[in-house]
């Protein structure tokens, strides 16, 4: 018995239960694609529009698509030198930049007025509003970092200023020393 | 040559953290998937897709209390699988390193492995983005949503189980150890860069961050199904816009003029036919009016996820049974005017035409039922999936087992 299961090893890579687990779940998958119907998987009269298709497609358009773009473009933001200013301004570029990204990918069909004849069938609304929202909603992103950044750098200022060389006057400032 | 990673912030901890948020909440958004499939009442034969072999939760009459029990499933449902993006996005960020190991195959286990990710990934991305478009009324993807909805479902069932399977020891031994030390588990290379950029934020940054995107998402959809002033936060969304303060400035599913309802038939001609009984029953708007009129405030919740809850009013169905000579009826087929549309018809089971508050609504908060809202009369039972609620009915055929 240990002997089979050395050789399962040997052969396959990894032990018994690693095996029964990949075939029951691959017979789940398998059944489902079954119970869909093959022919249901991949329409040859428009192949792009196909479940098979969709299914691989998101996976490939995530890791060979959206992930390298992203990385790319955050190292573009890193590679910036950013490092002498007191407070990096990185973060506060790269936190609304990305809530701009999210919501674009997730609310794109809106804001690029794609399926326009359907939303105004099921709602009797147009798309129209959603394009200048989604840029107003951008806008405020940056603006609150900006907005942070500023009463941070301020704070940072005042933190490395000795009070006797602000002007006015600081009750709040902590004694030297 | 396979790409350099950089990022000081990989690493198994920050994997194991975000790898057990979604163990908890990814079997959430599933869950209320499949029991949105039995809602809809496969039983009476209109669930879709119509015959799933035996990929489903045990059938059961769906109920009609709690009222908002459709809402809260379909709004947990959908509010929950778009607030899981950014962590869905940010776990696959921390695991691309192991989608480019050399050699890309090691052994026939791994091989089998792979293909069981590309159903864990390819599933819950294909789920994602079948979802956001379908909420959005972007059809572009051509098929049936519903068919490709539920079975891309359960291929990410089978990855889902396979990799929480094969990771969770591991997950659970790193989160136990509460450290965040930099090392690759034995075996498991690949996460952990071997020369390491200086680091931008903290890995707790980073999980604020991905946290933070979630709030964003929920902020921004969760109006649809709450209702009240958080509607207008739904910025983005078809069902956050502001309609009025009129009785039937509420969202809608479907209007009048995409389903084709010519506004004469709904008039002095309308008749709705009651059958099942000894003798069919026809009655026009003025005897329905001289029924007993029952008021009661009801969400109507659509299967995308956007609710509303209004006061309806007008004939109980279970006195139009009566009405029919049905005094028990098994179930009802509810038909509509409507001609074209593939829920021109619904099905109730027999609880759902006897709830007290399962009306043939005439009026809304008070008001005549506008013709988008079902015109001269529609159907509302608590707990049911909207769009099964018919508008602009036109005949219920009451049955007996």
């Amino acid at each position: 018995m240990r002997s089979l299961v050395t050789r399962l090893r040997e052969l396959y890579g990894a032990g018994p239960t690693h095996l029964l687990l990949m075939l029951a779940v691959l017979l789940l998958a398998g059944y489902a694609v079954l119970v869909l119907g093959l022919d249901e998987l991949f329409d040859p009269d428009s192949w792009w529009q196909s479940i098979a298709v969709w299914f691989v497609g998101a996976a490939i358009a995530h890791d060979l698509l959206l992930f390298p773009a992203y990385a790319f473009g955050d190292r573009l933001l890193t590679a910036r030198r950013t490092s002498h200013r007191p407070v990096r301004t990185l973060n506060h570029v790269r936190v609304p930049l990305l809530a701009t990204g999210l919501t674009f990918l997730v609310f794109f069909p809106g804001i690029l007025q794609q399926g326009s004849d359907a939303h105004l069938r099921a709602s009797g609304l147009t798309q129209e509003p959603y394009l200048e929202r989604w840029l107003l909603l951008s806008a405020a992103f940056f603006a609150v970092s900006g907005l942070v950044y500023a009463v941070r750098h301020v704070r940072h200022v005042r933190q490395v200023t000795p009070p006797k060389n602000r002007s006015g006057q600081e009750s709040d400032a902590e004694p030297v020393g | 040559m396979p790409p350099t990673w950089r990022s000081p912030l990989r690493g198994p901890w920050l994997t194991s953290v975000l790898g057990l948020v979604l163990l908890v909440t990814l079997p959430v958004v599933t869950l209320t998937g499949l029991l949105s499939y039995v809602a809809y009442g496969p039983d009476l034969g209109q669930a879709r897709p119509d015959d799933v072999g035996l990929l489903h939760l045990p059938f059961f009459d769906w109920p009609t209390r709690p009222s908002w029990l459709y809402r809260l499933n379909q709004g947990t449902h959908v509010v929950l699988g778009l607030v899981l993006i950014p962590v869905v996005l940010a776990k696959l960020w921390s695991v691309i390193p192991r989608l480019f190991v050399f050699p890309p195959v090691r052994s026939v286990a791994h091989a089998l492995e792979r293909i069981t990710l590309l159903m864990l990934v390819g599933g819950a991305l294909f789920e994602i983005a079948t979802g956001v478009l379908n909420i959005q009324y972007d059809y572009v993807f051509g098929f049936s949503f519903y068919t490709a909805h539920y079975y891309g479902a359960w291929v990410f069932i089978a990855g889902f189980v396979s990799h929480v399977a094969l990771k969770l020891p591991a997950a659970l031994r790193t989160i136990r150890s509460r450290s965040e030390a930099d090392e690759d588990p034995e075996g498991e290379p690949g996460l952990v860069a071997t020369d390491p950029a200086p680091a931008t934020m903290s890995r707790r940054g980073a999980l604020a961050l991905v946290g933070g995107g979630s709030a964003l998402m929920f902020v921004l959809t969760a109006g649809q199904t709450i209702g009240g002033p958080a509607r207008r936060l739904a910025l983005l969304l078809p069902r956050g816009r502001d309609l009025g303060d009129g009785p039937n400035d509420f969202p809608v599913n479907r209007t009048a003029e995409a389903a084709g309802i010519d506004a004469a038939t709904t008039e002095q001609a309308w008749r709705l036919s009651l059958s099942g009984g000894a003798a069919a029953v026809e009655l026009d708007r003025a005897a329905l009016l001289e029924m007993e009129q029952h008021t009661a405030v009801l969400p109507i919740a659509c299967v995308e996820g956007w609710s509303t809850t209004q006061s309806w009013t007008g004939v109980r169905l279970r006195d139009l049974a009566a009405r029919a000579g049905v005094a028990r009826p098994s179930s009802a087929l509810v038909t509509s005017l409507e001609e074209s549309g593939t829920f021109n018809q619904a099905a109730l089971h027999g609880g759902q035409v006897l709830d007290p508050d399962s009306l043939l609504a005439l009026k809304v908060n008070g008001a005549e039922l506008s013709l988008d809202h079902g015109f001269p009369a529609r159907v509302i039972v608590p707990a049911l999936p909207g769009v099964l609620n018919t508008k602009w009915v036109r005949s219920i055929s009451f049955e007996v087992d």
